[in-house]
């Protein structure tokens, strides 16, 4: 909700602005997890350079559909395009700022941080396998919590989002019945429980329900000060989720490994590393039609990637390391040239 | 004041017409009337048109089981509607059942028993009802009314019900989370209220008080005038009003989202959650892509049909009462 007076202030900006002729206007489409960064991002490049970035958030698969059809500068999603994909379709593909997903709960007298879970364990809750608090697989892990005799209820995103897609990759890597059963995607075939639309929906039903556990961004879980559990990452240690989980999650990961930087950074390896985290990616033609307008969507990111971290903290996203932003500035300039073969991007 | 219509009418004829120049008035109005007619036809024809077209690929693929399947799976590309539909239905039909009566007191209230000074307040207020966006509706819903709704309904009619037949299945919530198939009814109910009450109160109305005096006169209670008098002079238009609230119902979208529950599974009880057409719809058209998207048209073209027939039916329905 804190997110929209940057929205309000980001139009207003725009509307006032819609005077100045020659400023370059940079028009993009697509996930709707970024979009408050984006918003906020503009909303200072506009201040600074006058040009304005007009992003509308429709979804990942819409940013994908738009992009495909030129009809915008650049398109966002954040489940990243594989790379055969990239390859048909001509684009080039980037991760640009990343966010974690959080399980959170109601329980009586289990305070925020207390309860602690395996993944395994996690996906057996959601695959109904496990269907009790005190279930000795949960009581393993949590020694002096007292855990209720009571049914669990799951709570699921009942909206195609790109949180499911990442919460349900994560399963996916840990538990092999989740692979081979519901899977991993922006929805699911969920087994049991029920379904809010929207973050604001799972927090409802979360808040609401006793004994249920959900899914939610992780800026929506700290802002809505809703109880998160610990999770077990690769190396078996026990965090909890923060600034830096989600760091070290990104810096421990190959990011070289997959085109277009389509690394999934759940349960990557890491003694600090949350399981859980994600980038979101932008894509752009790699032979534009109009190539000064993708050259001015890269000198907008270049601007975020430099001046923009602090905002991105202020909204609990998660800056890029300092490594991965250079190895995407050096694909700017390696990928994206226009028809001359001059680079789009100058540093 | 009919001598007096007729002299008007003698006196008009009498005037020797004017010569209509090459392009009246008339003739201009006359085609932009047809034109905006037949421009609500090309777009709903567009429309159909379109759903089919996006829609044909699920039914190639699945046939007749894309409507008896009760399988969503997007991951694997397997779509089936059952679910859905019945979804649809039965909130329907628990909105009809729950609002019908209270509309009928409404109108029946405001139009025969209720003092002067209280009639305009109140009218106001139901047709306000009908103007609160259904957004409203689903956020008060999920926030407010779902609840409230699980610690003073769910829970004490569970425990209540817990063992018997039939009762204790369809009554009978294992997470009594306020949100479900009942849940998303009684929003519906509301939200169908003002559009059923306004109506039947007008038709009520339009009633000659002449014969409500006359049965008055003969001694008639209360109940006798309404039940004998009123009700089967209105019968026909109430269930045409009804229809109208039935038709809402069945395509209301963002309301029945929130509080629907959203799960693909058909369950016995009322308390379980369960989705509808239009909330599926709602729930995947943004991020849905290839088989998934024409599944979603397909449901969307179930839904024009079940809205059809919902409205043949009323025809039907009411073509027989004029016939009696």
């Amino acid at each position: 909700m804190k997110f929209l007076p940057y929205a309000v202030a980001a139009s207003l900006a725009v509307a006032a602005c819609s005077l100045a002729v020659s400023a370059a206007e940079i028009t993009g489409a697509g996930a709707t997890f970024p979009f408050p960064i984006y918003a906020r991002w503009a909303e200072s490049y506009n201040q600074e350079t006058k040009n304005r970035l007009n992003y509308q958030s429709i979804g990942s698969s819409g940013g994908i559909r738009q992009i495909r059809a030129k009809t915008v500068d650049f398109g966002a999603t954040d489940a990243p395009l594989k790379g055969e994909e990239l390859e048909k379709d001509g684009l080039v593909q980037f991760p640009v700022v990343m966010g974690g997903v959080v399980p959170v709960y109601n329980l009586q007298g289990v305070a925020s941080g207390q309860l602690k879970l395996t993944g395994a364990v996690l996906a057996d809750i959601f695959n109904g396998k496990i269907t009790k608090w005190n279930d000795a697989q949960i009581a393993q892990a949590n020694q002096g919590v007292k855990l209720p005799d009571a049914a669990i209820t799951p709570v699921y995103r009942s909206d195609g989002s790109g949180t499911t897609s990442v919460f349900t990759t994560y399963l996916a890597q840990v538990s092999e019945p989740w692979k081979s059963g519901p899977g991993a995607g922006a929805s699911v075939q969920w087994p049991i429980g029920q379904g809010g639309k929207g973050n604001e929906g799972v927090a409802a039903l979360v808040k609401q329900v006793p004994n249920s556990i959900g899914y939610v961004e992780y800026a929506y879980a700290k802002q809505n000060q809703i109880p998160v559990a610990q999770l077990q990452n690769k190396n078996g240690k026990f965090v909890g989720p923060e600034a830096k989980a989600f760091q070290a999650a990104a810096a421990g990961a190959d990011w070289k490994s997959a085109p277009g930087y389509g690394v999934s950074l759940t349960n990557q390896p890491g003694d600090e590393a949350w399981p859980i985290t994600a980038p979101t990616f932008i894509l752009v033609p790699k032979n534009p039609e109009k190539p000064e307008q993708v050259a001015e969507a890269l000198k907008f990111f270049d601007w975020s990637f430099t001046k923009g971290d602090q905002m991105a903290i202020e909204l609990d996203y998660v800056p890029l390391p300092g490594q991965v932003k250079d190895l995407v500035r050096a694909t700017w300039q390696s990928e994206l040239k226009d028809k001359s073969g001059q680079p789009l991007f100058k540093k | 004041m009919v001598a007096l219509s007729q002299k008007l009418l003698v006196t008009s004829m009498d005037k020797p017409s004017r010569r209509s120049p090459p392009f009246s008035f008339d003739q201009v109005f006359r085609l932009a009337s047809l034109a905006s007619a037949l421009l609500v036809l090309t777009v709903l024809a567009g429309i159909i048109g379109a759903m089919i077209y996006g829609g044909l690929p699920a039914f190639r693929q699945f046939g007749l089981g894309f409507i008896t399947s009760s399988v969503w799976d997007v991951q694997r590309d397997q779509y089936g509607a059952w679910v859905a539909i019945v979804g649809t239905l039965t909130s329907a039909l628990i909105a009809v059942v729950i609002g019908v009566p209270l509309s009928l007191g409404i109108a029946i209230f405001l139009t025969q028993l209720c003092p002067p000074w209280l009639k305009r307040p109140v009218a106001t207020t139901i047709e306000l009802l009908a103007a609160v966006p259904s957004i409203i509706y689903g956020m008060w819903g999920l926030f407010v009314f779902a609840p409230l709704f699980a610690k003073f309904v769910q829970v004490p009619v569970s425990s209540i019900v817990e063992g018997l037949p039939v009762f204790g299945t369809i009554l009978y919530a294992r997470t009594p989370s306020g949100v479900g198939v009942l849940t998303a009814g009684i929003i519906l109910a509301i939200m169908i209220i003002p559009f059923i009450a306004s109506i039947t109160r007008d038709i009520l109305d339009q009633i000659p008080p002449v014969l409500r005096e006359s049965a008055y006169g003969i001694g008639c209670t209360t109940w006798e005038v309404v039940r004998h008098v009123l009700l089967p002079q209105a019968g026909v238009s109430i269930i045409g009003a009804i229809m109208l609230g039935l038709g809402r119902a069945l395509g209301e979208t963002m309301a029945v989202t929130f509080v629907i529950g959203n799960a693909n599974r058909l369950s016995p009880s009322l308390f379980d959650p369960g989705s509808t057409i239009a909330s599926r719809i709602a729930n995947e058209f943004n991020e849905a892509i290839g088989l998934q998207l024409n599944a979603l048209m397909a449901l969307g073209c179930i839904l024009f049909l079940v809205t059809f027939a919902v409205l043949i039916l009323a025809r039907l329905l009411v073509a027989r009462a004029r016939v009696k």
